[in-house]
């Protein structure tokens, strides 16, 4: 998708130059270009403007000088986001927090920290180290990604079996409303008066208010992690032995998979000693003190053992355990080196379809003639395929773009969702006519318009309109079944 | 269409048609909480079952009808649980009330994976709203972040947005070992105690201190509960001893809630210093939740939540006419008016329960 002409609004960047000091507002093409996408680069639009305050005041006075103009305002922090949900408005200012960076306070005893929504995730993890604590969700792109951004898409990572979502961990949102009005949610106490509209805050996607600072919950940083590696010869066999951890009453501390295409894309960029003839290779952590440690690992392994795994590692010190998870880490950059380009998707399933899904994706890479190595976070059932294509070659492109679709497509029959942890977005506003009705999608819009009348908040992201969905029932005529029969056909 | 279901539906749209007030209710165990109840009972009791559980999913589905009483023995059938810990209030409990209600127990406060409130573990739940629409949030999984998370909203929403039809709950593996000690030691002590423990990685699932006792659970590996066990110090409580204390915690059967004066549910940092007042009072949650038997008026008590931090409720007994819930900002309190709006425009769920007026 291309840049839509960008709509001009003399008066509306003269007033914010007034309030704005020099330099925070770029309005030149040259200037904006290098904000038009986030972290989804198949879909790019430059904005209007961009604005990067660095007070309070000048982000109310932006609020409010756009939605008396009735102008757009997208959010962004520092644009790791892989479903395009800060990809910029023509007709809109691009609202850059990444300015506001500083940790505000930690503390120690009540166990949380008050940051700036531009604090880098990572960081709040170093300034909580001093005192033996951490914060607990660990994206990916955790050394560049902020807390504002992980709040607008309830960020998980590996360790959300054990330790929570981003939802889980954030106890306070200040903010404000479209049109600047200040607001809380949340509280530094465990519940606050009213409905929780923190709940519905987080992994909004930067449309429902404007993120000023958060406070985060810290935990106790576990005094050991050991990592078991265990090779399978099917995938559906290691699929069985994820069920069967939990069955036994296990909750791993991180619980991921690699299948053999991913194993060898990253080994030799990593290596992370991974088994190359295994089907599918689990990565299975305990952490705690030393003999819950010692405990767990034992009863891990004879339940990995009883479900057939064909080799089991356990990481002897912080070095290998750490060299263990280098590759699953890496598999982003070794898919980057691989292939020209790589897109990312975030089905999640019931775990017991692990196997089924990496069937069908066997059976996608056949139709659209593309690779998909995939990784997972196999303890939450969160798929992240890798399909690997050439953006040089619009063909290439668009079987990428179907290609990953249908894992959506396929995510949503097997009673999963779409996205587990990247946000809808644009990425996979179409998919959300398969995995939503009419009237829920429409209770969404209700929710939006509660916290921002207007519509100017980040609009057309997330719920797709009717017409949007019509036109993709159109498209996809599967298996008998039309989305939205009610709906007239064109 | 059931015909529970469909006798749901067609109350509700008859009550939107003549404007009647409608009284979501599932055994009533849970009538004496929030500002009064108004309206024409609508009994969802009927519309019950558990519509899928898988425990290797650790998660269950239920109808908001279903006893509570009957998840929980399905659960511990598996070794699983809700780690909520949701207090009953009364043996026939629902599913629905308990979401509605948002009331989590002692192991709300609890280290690692079993912390959380009611809202941290619903992953999915079907809402009939007042457009009789029967609309589907969230789902069974873990992870799922497509579109607003409204099944969320729903917990401790006191049914203002309509009717729980249905709930998906993530559940978890009942801890192997458990262990509750007693220590001798006064409120600020106890406080100062819970918080420093809270920052150190033990298996700690609940905390309580009344009158000059503070006592902890630890639940978890066995070798987890025995090294915290030898780390915190304190007399070991006899199992069957132990589980009748908090349970009787959580029902609020122990001699503390009995009595008619009004019991106020003081919601604070763990780390605020003691609330004062010359009235009997206990807390929770590592310092989180403070309990206080008192007629004092509602004005003072409030000041000094808010002095503090946080808000008071008046939870049982009292006068509920002035409203029991502290007023929520102007801000928030516009969002509410719009989502109200949105899911009951005709207004006619459980008016003023959660907020006068609304």
């Amino acid at each position: 998708m291309h840049n839509a002409v960008v709509v001009q609004h003399p008066e509306l960047i003269a007033a914010l130059r007034a309030v704005l000091p020099a330099g925070a507002l770029l309005v030149e093409p040259e200037d904006t270009q290098p904000w038009e996408c986030d972290g989804l680069t198949l879909i790019r639009q430059r904005p209007m403007a961009v604005v990067l305050p660095d007070t309070e005041e000048q982000v109310v006075q932006v609020l409010q000088l756009c939605h008396a103009h009735g102008v757009p305002v997208v959010p962004r922090g520092a644009g790791t986001g892989l479903a395009g949900s800060a990809m910029p408005n023509a007709e809109g200012v691009l609202l850059a927090m990444a300015r506001f960076n500083r940790v505000l306070s930690v503390d120690a005893l009540a166990r949380t920290a008050t940051v700036q929504p531009g604090v880098r995730n990572l960081a709040v993890s170093d300034a909580a180290a001093p005192y033996g604590l951490y914060y607990a969700p660990d994206p990916s792109s955790q050394i560049a990604c902020t807390i504002g951004g992980n709040v607008a898409e309830n960020s998980g990572g590996v360790h959300c079996l054990k330790y929570g979502l981003t939802l889980h961990n954030v106890m306070r949102v200040r903010g404000w409303l479209v049109d600047g009005t200040p607001i809380e949610f949340g509280g530094l106490a465990l519940d606050a008066p009213g409905l929780d509209l923190l709940a519905v805050m987080i992994g909004s996607e930067g449309m429902l208010a404007v993120i000023a600072e958060v406070t985060v919950r810290l935990v106790p940083k576990p005094q050991l992690a050991r990592c078991i590696m265990a090779s399978f010869a099917d995938v559906g066999q290691a699929g069985d032995a994820v069920a069967a951890l939990i069955a036994a009453g296990i909750i791993p501390a991180g619980l991921e998979m690699l299948d053999q295409a991913a194993s060898r894309l990253v080994e030799p960029f990593a290596n992370a000693g991974y088994d190359l003839d295994a089907a599918a290779v689990l990565l299975c952590e305990s952490d705690g003190t030393p003999a819950e440690v010692a405990e767990e690992i034992e009863r891990m392994c004879s339940v990995l053992r009883a479900a057939g795994a064909t080799r089991l590692q356990v990481s002897a010190d912080e070095t290998e355990r750490l060299r263990f998870w280098a590759g699953r880490k890496n598999a982003f950059p070794a898919a980057g080196r691989a292939a020209p380009a790589y897109y990312c998707t975030d089905g999640t399933i019931p775990r017991k379809h692990i196997g089924t899904m990496l069937k069908a994706i066997a059976a996608m890479e056949l139709r659209f003639g593309l690779a998909c190595p995939n990784v997972f976070h196999a303890g939450d059932g969160n798929l992240h395929p890798l399909v690997l294509f050439d953006d040089s070659d619009p063909d290439s492109v668009a079987r990428a773009e179907a290609f990953g679709a249908e894992i959506l497509e396929e995510s949503v029959r097997l009673g999963g969702t779409i996205t587990g942890e990247h946000g809808v977005g644009m990425e996979k506003i179409n998919q959300m006519c398969s995995q939503f009705d009419a009237d829920s999608l429409e209770a969404f819009r209700g929710v939006k318009r509660a916290f921002d009348p207007a519509g100017t908040l980040n609009p057309g992201k997330v719920v797709p309109s009717l017409h949007r969905c019509a036109e993709y029932g159109r498209q996809r005529v599967s298996a008998g079944r039309v989305a939205f029969p009610e709906l007239p056909r064109f | 269409m059931d015909t529970a279901l469909q006798s749901l539906v067609d109350q509700v749209q008859a009550a939107v048609a003549s404007h009647t007030p409608l009284c979501i209710r599932g055994s009533g165990s849970k009538d004496f909480y929030g500002n009064l109840p108004q309206g024409q009972v609508l009994d969802v009791r009927h519309w019950q079952g558990i519509v899928d559980y898988d425990p290797s999913e650790l998660v269950i589905t239920a109808r908001a009808g279903t006893p509570l009483a009957l998840v929980e023995t399905m659960l511990s059938e598996q070794d699983q649980m809700l780690a909520f810990e949701p207090p009953h209030f009364g043996l026939a409990a629902t599913v629905g009330g308990c979401v509605a209600a948002g009331l989590a127990g002692p192991r709300r406060a609890s280290a690692g994976t079993t912390q959380g409130a009611v809202r941290d573990f619903v992953l999915g739940a079907r809402l009939l709203d007042g457009r009789a629409r029967q609309l589907r949030f969230g789902g069974t999984v873990i992870k799922n972040v497509a579109g607003y998370d409204v099944s969320r909203l729903l917990a401790g929403s006191l049914g203002i947005l309509g009717v729980i039809l249905e709930a998906s709950l993530k559940v978890l593996p009942r801890p192997r070992a458990e262990l509750t000690l007693q220590q001798d030691c006064d409120e600020a002590a106890a406080l100062l105690r819970c918080n420093q423990w809270g920052g150190q990685p033990l298996p700690l699932s609940a905390t309580h201190w009344h009158n000059g006792v503070l006592s902890v659970r630890l639940a978890g590996a066995e070798a987890a509960v025995r090294e915290a066990s030898a780390t915190l110090g304190g007399q070991p409580l006899p199992t069957a001893h132990a589980a009748q204390f908090w349970t009787a915690l959580r029902e609020q059967s122990a001699d503390f809630f009995a009595g008619d004066l009004p019991l106020w549910r003081v919601s604070v940092p763990s780390t605020a210093v003691p609330l004062g007042f010359d009235a009997p009072q206990c807390f929770e949650w590592g310092g989180a939740q403070r309990w206080l038997r008192s007629d004092l008026p509602a004005a003072q008590l409030r000041a000094r939540a808010n002095q503090l931090g946080g808000h008071a409720t008046l939870f049982r007994g009292g006068d509920r006419s002035a409203g029991v819930f502290t007023p929520v900002s102007s801000a928030v309190l516009r969002v509410h008016r719009g989502l109200k709006a949105e899911f009951d425009p005709t207004g006619i769920f459980n008016p003023g329960r959660l907020i006068q007026g609304l």
